[in-house]
């Protein structure tokens, strides 16, 4: 069965997605990726969607949901890579994401989940 | 009874085309709708002639729709006829008007096969139908012609409206001017974020000083750039918002959320470089050449507008 690997680097777990999202792939991905967290220890979680062109409402959602999951088990998440086409639909459809923060590639992505890891200090509760 | 004004037409066609293009022009000259300034007798007289010579053609079907296929070529010159008028800025009458001024000498020529009376004029009707209908079609080819101007301008307005400019590395700003309709809303949104992923800027400033007004639904347009440039990465200012326009939101009820605002683009190119950890210092006046303290005086007042 198709997976979307989820790597890790020291204290955070990097996602890429590569291939279109199916709603199963989307649901396997939440399921792994939450066990990783716990398992890993992760602080931090990095999406890179750069490769993805095409987004639905469920997708869209499923950002919101992975970054609320991950902030319950006690990890900050930094979606990264939007295409403009993409922002514009998730607009469109009245999905802002309000709760995930965003950088424009991974580099600054991971700048991002760095100073908020660092800000949080051990285990302070609120970022920023 | 169409056959019958159809036939009639075609003789009077056949055998008195040059006086009737004669007296055709000479109507049209004569007319008040006459443009000596964007037409001239022999240019008239040229279309005049291809258009009695088609119409002939045309007739020779015997077909009274002016839709048939007999009537292409007829169609065919009133379309390049009136698109070429509406662009040259004749009026629609005017235009209309080149039809409509065949009648009299046409109906001259007709009187003489069907004499006068009541049953003269039952003979006439269907060739009197026959030139409106032509009449009509002009101006409705007239009006098309008008719309397409219209439109491309349109599209030219919107392309140039929206340019995205980089006032600092990092820091791109979108001065929108006249207003935010859905669709320009779209051009504005595409550009900007492309602009974004171009340059890697992190922070763009939409000023709307030249927004004449912000109701409901430029607010909203204004806040789906925003969250748009936000999923991208990009923090989101927006600028030059005049006191009417504050009152109008707060009035209007529009929730502008967690968007940060500023009064002048100066104020948001502050918070920019502030964000970015960049400052603006004064340099300390020192003696040097005079080409040197030129450009330290354009540097000081720069200074001094984002103090």
């Amino acid at each position: 069965m198709e997976r979307i690997p989820i790597l890790k680097m020291g204290e955070y777990l990097l996602v890429t997605i590569q291939v279109d999202m199916h709603d199963r792939l989307a649901m396997t991905l939440q399921d792994d990726l939450t066990s990783k967290i716990v398992s890993a220890r992760a602080k931090g979680v990095l999406i890179d969607i750069s490769a993805l062109e095409m987004v639905d409402s469920f997708i869209g959602r499923m950002f919101g949901d992975i970054a609320a999951m991950s902030r319950v088990l006690d990890a900050e998440t930094v979606v990264v890579g939007m295409r403009p086409a993409v922002a514009i639909t998730l607009v469109e459809l009245g999905l802002s994401l309000s709760g995930v923060r965003t950088a424009l590639n991974i580099e600054r992505g991971m700048d991002l989940l760095r100073g908020l890891i660092e800000s949080r200090g051990d285990g302070a509760g609120s970022a920023e | 009874m169409a056959n019958d004004s159809i036939s009639m037409l075609n003789d009077v066609l056949q055998k008195d085309e040059g006086a009737l293009l004669q007296s055709w022009v000479d109507n049209q000259v004569s007319s008040p709708t006459f443009r000596p300034d964007r037409t001239s007798r022999q240019e008239l007289s040229d279309h005049s002639r291809r258009f009695l010579a088609l119409l002939r053609d045309a007739v020779k079907g015997g077909d009274a729709d002016i839709m048939s296929p007999s009537w292409l070529g007829v169609r065919q010159m009133l379309d390049e006829l009136s698109v070429s008028r509406a662009q040259q800025g004749f009026s629609p009458s005017e235009t209309a008007t080149f039809v409509f001024s065949l009648k009299q000498p046409l109906f001259d020529r007709l009187q003489i096969v069907v004499g006068t009376g009541v049953e003269a004029l039952t003979r006439l009707w269907p060739t009197n139908l026959l030139l409106d209908k032509l009449g009509l079609y002009t101006t409705e080819v007239f009006q098309r012609g008008r719309e397409q101007v219209i439109i491309r301008q349109q599209q030219e307005l919107m392309e140039l409206s929206t340019p995205v400019v980089t006032l600092w590395d990092g820091v791109l700003a979108l001065p929108l001017i006249g207003t935010l309709d859905s669709a320009r809303t779209q051009v504005v949104m595409e550009s900007l974020l492309q602009r974004i992923v171009d340059s890697g800027a992190s922070i763009a400033i939409i000023d709307i000083t030249g927004v004449p007004t912000v109701d409901t639904v430029t607010a909203q347009h204004l806040l789906k750039t925003v969250a748009a440039a936000r999923l991208m990465g990009a923090d989101c200012i927006i600028s030059g918002i005049r006191p009417q326009i504050a009152q109008t939101i707060v009035h209007l009820g529009v929730d502008l959320g967690s968007v940060v605002t500023k009064a002048t683009i100066a104020d948001a190119f502050a918070i920019a470089l502030k964000k970015l950890g960049l400052s603006v210092q004064k340099v300390q006046a020192v003696p040097r050449r005079r080409d040197e303290s030129a450009a330290a005086d354009v540097r000081q007042s720069d200074d001094r507008r984002e103090a």
